[in-house]
């Protein structure tokens, strides 16, 4: 597994090296028209063809990986930590605080939230460039994806708050701050790590979702989201495999998070 | 040449026809109603193009006035009035003669003030009373209280009820009457067995048992059924649908020409709007906006979002329109290096690369257009790299229709504005709430209390002249200046007009696509299935 | 003390502790249901004021035809006028409610206790046929990594799963409607690899503790261990998931029914919140809030008496 670590480490700083220098990588700027070169397959020219309207998807890819490499970690960052902050310390302390934070879940699990993102579209100044509409845009998912985490985090503290280890850290006159920091927070990891595993691509598909229902990226920049469009029309995929690509660098980024992250090794 | 081989091989297939069959195509949405004067939306106006009798029928493919239920009609007084001359012998679907007492009840429920229908407010030419007048069974008059323009044109939209049937609006003198709904699936119709018209051989229309029409609102999956015969045609496809299927199945579709839809953008001319006061200044300046028209590509949208399948656009009638269209004196080119030097001239400069105005602000503005058409969205990047090239800077903005709708009719808080124009009629006079200053719909700047500008005011001038007279030519005259200073003062920025593109099965015979709405089923009653097609239809 | 005082019941209380116990009973539930029903209002009416105060509520596509006269465009504007106060709305909403009545859906002009019930049939196929699949799919891959704990074993299946967590659920439903498959299964494939990811750690952890390590030292066999220690100890966690899990279920049935044309609650809410039709969204987030409470309350009751067992 620490071979497979490094190499998940290697694969990552690569990708993440290559985007971030995407402005000396990239060919071509990623909203430049090639307007004689339309839907064009792969070439010298352009190692992935051009898109509809015959942008280089290489560049695009590029660029839109930064993007999306960025904000996808960090809005999950975001609503993982405010899971565990309020699911957390919920489980912990039980009680009153437990019943409300439970229901204040509920609501927040109920409420059509699809319809938020339409009014954050709507709501933001017109003149908003399209990078920071993006950063608005995974940001408003970060504050809104902590409530089902949330759940799962609230049950695994609540099962440590009555578990032996607890019992024994309280009659070692252990409390407060310090049991939930030192003895209950450390073995909630396995689930906070999966919970953030599970959120990276969540963030970046629900970008795409949302793309996919036009409230996604605005036009020119690329993401993740808006590259992965393409994949909703076959017809498209079966003349132009090349479309795939953003997936296959999806899929890369995500095992190499998943092995990169602790796990639990077996028992020997 | 394509159409009379066309009408020979009607009427070859007629006289060959054989008889049944289900038509399968899709509507795009649920059908909000099934009264045929409540209609508002597209999925209910194709249930009432199938259903409704109406007096008088609009020919998708000559564009001429075809009698219907009446056979002849005459405009008197003025143009304050029709008489029509009915047809014998006319029954509703239940059985229920029709006569010139349903027309008249029709009438009455259409301009009855509580419905507010559209179809019922193009009739609106002045304040008063429409009346009816039963001279008989076969004769009715209508009596408007001024001159409605294009009056014979508008009856294509107006079927007709019964009076007397228990069914009331339920009964029906189209080809086809609702049989069966089922919500969030389809609406099937079957063939109504007192439908007035008959064939060559003298046997009752239509040739076809039912038509289902099943919901479905992903394109790509309607394709796709239509790709594997489970579909005989799609009324409406994306020009990219189109070049796909042409290159596999040239022969599944249709391009009938250009269609009466055409996209167009404007630029915020309303005083009051929360936009900058320099902002304002170059919207409200006609060599801004020309300068803006002539950089923008629209060879290059027609070829690369169409795929030569529309053409640029060059005023609010398109060249389809035979009658009404005329060809701009100074048509406006594609010269981005003269647009330039005009903007240069008028006070604008350039810094590194980037156009700024007198005042040094840098010419920067936003452009709204409706989130999820691909089509739009795309029209949008290339208006953005095209106005990038001499220093303007364009900000796409995709929002919801509703909060779309909301900015540009209601709160004004937009800059400039990328949307479509579809027209119901051939008669300029159904735009009459576009051009009109006072009007709800003259988008650009909307429900002026005095016109704004000198030329608005000459076009409200000209739109009222050509309203209230019935000369044909006269009119056209009229209208042909509206075109003229539209074209000069470029309020809208016509960019593309779409062409009308169908795909339909080589199952359909009789099939015909028009450019006018509704493209490929305008003659429902005569469409038949191919006899391979019928025997798999036997279940 | 008299011997009435002295009867003891079947618990071997005091006859009057045991009445008292049922009142405290009698009284957390009646806790519970208020503060269910306090809590479905609440959702309800926070879901009405986003919708009543977002753009675009009162604007209507029809505005934009040239046909309409101005007279039309402001009744048009005028039939919104009942939604305006929201408070008195949702009073008069809730009163309707009362006696069945959902009132009329503006986008499909049709009683929305009639659309809610045809159309929640629909969403219940696709999201059973997809929780149950998920739930077998992630199971039946989690449970042999833990039993085998074969590291190559976990990687691929690590991978595999992975991958369906980077596909959009829309577009895995259409590509499955592409190549001839059941549509209706992409909420399994969606669902599968993160019951997979979280069952796999929590049953791992569970695997290292003490009481696990002493029954293997013990010499029970692997499947008494997994089923009798292993399993319990999971059990709170992963049934707070199940309970998680349908929310995601619903949350990823919205784009697939959108995107798919499945006529289900999720396309219904699409369209509902595009046209900013008020009585089918609230309708509508009070369904999503009785259910949500419904399902983790469950779930939170089954983990309760699992760690009762367990103790």
């Amino acid at each position: 597994m620490k071979r497979l670590r490094q190499i998940a480490i290697g694969v990552l700083a690569l990708i993440f090296a290559v985007s971030l220098f995407a402005n000396f990588v990239a060919p071509a700027p990623y909203a430049m028209q090639f307007r004689d070169f339309v839907s064009s397959p792969a070439s010298r020219h352009f190692l992935l063809g051009t898109d509809e309207l015959g942008r280089d998807r290489w560049s695009r890819l590029l660029y839109g990986t930064r993007i999306s490499l960025l904000l996808a970690p960090a809005a999950a960052l975001l609503s993982t930590i405010m899971a565990v902050l309020i699911g957390g310390i919920a489980g912990y302390l039980g009680g009153w605080w437990d019943r409300i934070v439970l229901r204040i879940i509920d609501i927040f699990l109920s409420i059509p939230w699809l319809f938020l993102f339409l009014i954050v579209r709507a709501m933001l100044p017109l003149n908003t460039p399209p990078l920071e509409s993006v950063v608005l845009t995974f940001s408003v998912m970060g504050l809104l994806g902590w409530a089902a985490p949330a759940r799962i985090i609230r049950a695994g503290a609540q099962s440590l708050r009555n578990s032996d280890l607890v019992l024994h850290a309280r009659a070692c006159g252990c409390r407060g701050l310090r049991l939930l920091l030192v003895h209950i927070a450390p073995n909630l990891k396995p689930v906070v790590w999966a919970q953030f595993w599970i959120a990276v691509p969540t963030f970046i598909l629900g970008e795409a979702s949302l793309g996919l229902i036009g409230l996604g990226v605005a036009e020119p920049l690329p993401s993740w989201g808006n590259l992965l469009r393409e994949l909703a029309n076959p017809q498209v995929l079966m003349s132009n495999p090349w479309v795939l690509a953003p997936l296959g660098v999806l899929v890369v980024v995500v095992s190499c998070f998943q092995f990169l992250l602790p796990q639990k090794e077996f028992a020997q | 040449m394509k159409r009379l081989l066309l009408s020979f091989a009607f009427a070859a297939a007629s006289l060959m026809a054989q008889w049944g069959g289900e038509l399968r195509f899709c509507l795009r949405s649920e059908p909000k109603t099934f009264h045929p004067l409540q209609v508002e939306d597209d999925a209910s106006e194709t249930v009432r193009y199938l259903t409704g009798g109406v007096l008088i029928r609009v020919n998708r493919l000559t564009q001429a006035l075809e009698p219907e239920l009446a056979t002849s009609w005459k405009i008197t007084q003025h143009g304050t009035a029709i008489v029509f001359q009915l047809r014998h012998n006319v029954t509703f679907s239940d059985g229920t003669p029709f006569t010139a007492e349903d027309v008249a009840f029709t009438m009455r429920a259409l301009m009855d003030p509580a419905l507010h229908s559209a179809t019922g407010d193009a009739f609106r030419s002045g304040s008063g009373e429409v009346r009816t007048m039963v001279a008989a069974d076969d004769r009715v008059t209508i009596v408007f209280p001024a001159p409605v323009a294009g009056l014979e044109r508008l009856f294509d939209q107006v079927p007709m009820l019964s009076s007397r049937s228990p069914q009331k609006d339920m009964a029906v003198a189209g080809p086809f009457v609702l049989d069966k709904y089922t919500p969030g699936y389809e609406v099937l119709l079957k063939r109504n067995s007192h439908y007035w018209k008959t064939d060559a051989t003298g046997r009752r229309l239509p040739y076809l048992d039912a038509i289902r029409l099943e919901i479905q609102q992903n394109r790509e999956i309607e394709v796709a059924r239509f790709q594997r015969g489970e579909l005989h045609l799609i009324n409406s496809i994306e020009p990219e649908v189109f070049h796909r299927l042409s290159a596999q199945t040239p022969s599944l579709v249709y391009d009938a020409g250009p269609s009466l839809e055409s996209e167009m953008m404007w630029f915020n001319q309303n005083p009051s709007a929360a936009i900058p006061d320099y902002k304002k200044a170059w919207f409200r300046s006609k060599i801004f906006r020309r300068a803006i028209s002539a950089s923008i590509n629209r060879a290059d949208m027609c070829r690369v979002i169409y795929f030569g399948h529309a053409q640029p656009a060059t005023g609010p009638i398109s060249p389809a329109n035979r009658f009404w269209y005329r060809a701009p004196s100074k048509p406006q080119a594609y010269n981005p290096a003269e647009a330039r030097q005009r903007l240069l001239q008028d006070g604008f400069h350039l810094e590194d690369g980037a156009l700024h105005d007198r005042e040094g602000h840098p010419v920067e503005f936003s452009l709204v257009t409706n989130a999820g058409n691909k089509v739009r969205e795309r029209m949008a990047a290339m208006i953005q790299q095209d106005l990038e090239a001499i220093g303007i800077k364009v900000n796409v903005v995709t929002l919801d229709f509703r909060s779309l709708i909301e900015r540009i009719s209601q709160n004004f808080r937009y800059e400039a504005c990328l949307l479509g124009l579809t027209n119901y009629d051939l008669d300029p006079n159904s735009q009459m709430n576009v051009w009109l200053s006072s009007a709800s719909n003259h988008q650009w700047y909307p429900s002026q209390a005095q016109p704004a500008t000198v030329w608005e005011a000459e076009i409200d001038r000209l739109m009222r002249a050509q309203a209230s007279t019935v000369v044909r030519e006269k009119r056209k005259q009229y209208f042909d200046k509206v075109q003229e200073i539209v074209s000069d003062e470029a309020p809208f920025l016509y960019l593309v007009t779409k062409n009308s593109l169908s795909a339909l099965s080589p199952k359909l015979l009789n099939a015909s696509p028009a450019m006018i709405r509704p493209q490929a089923y305008w003659n429902a009653e005569n469409l038949i299935l191919s006899p391979a097609q019928l025997a798999s239809n036997v279940r | 003390m008299s011997p009435a005082a002295l009867e003891l019941d079947s618990n071997w209380l005091p006859a009057g502790w045991a009445r008292e116990k049922w009142q405290m009973r009698i009284r957390h539930i009646t806790r519970h249901i208020a503060v269910f029903v306090l809590t479905t209002l609440i959702a309800g009416f926070l879901g009405a004021t986003l919708v009543r105060f977002g753009p675009g509520f009162e604007a209507d596509e029809q505005q934009l035809d040239p046909r309409l006269d101005a007279t039309s465009i402001q009744a048009l504007r005028a039939s919104h006028a009942e939604e305006r106060n929201l408070l008195a709305y949702y009073v008069h909403y809730l009163g309707r409610m009362a006696t069945g009545d959902l009132g009329i859906s503006r986008s499909f002009a049709r009683p929305v206790s009639e659309l809610l019930e045809q159309r929640a049939k629909v969403t219940l196929q696709l999201m059973g046929a997809g929780l149950a699949g998920g739930w077998a799919l992630g199971l039946a891959l989690a449970i042999p990594a833990v039993i085998y704990r074969a590291p190559l074993y976990d990687m691929v299946v690590t991978t595999f799963s992975g991958f369906f967590l980077c596909v959009p659920s829309a577009v895995l439903a259409l590509l499955l409607f592409f190549a001839n498959g059941p549509a209706r299964f992409a909420i399994a494939l969606l669902i599968f690899p993160k019951v997979f990811r979280y069952a796999r750690n929590l049953l791992v952890d569970a695997t290292m503790q003490p009481h696990v390590l002493a029954a293997r030292a013990r010499g029970l066999s692997g499947a008494r261990i997994f089923f009798w220690h292993i399993v319990p100890f999971a059990a709170p966690q992963l049934l707070a998931l199940a309970g998680v899990s349908l929310g995601m279920a619903f949350g990823a049935a919205i784009p697939i029914e959108v995107l798919c044309d499945f006529p289900g609650i999720g396309q219904l809410a699409w369209k509902a919140a595009l046209a900013r039709d008020l009585p089918v969204l609230v309708s509508l987030t009070i369904l999503v809030a009785v259910f949500t409470q419904l399902t983790n309350s469950a779930s939170d009751l089954a983990a309760a008496l699992c760690t009762r067992e367990r103790r």
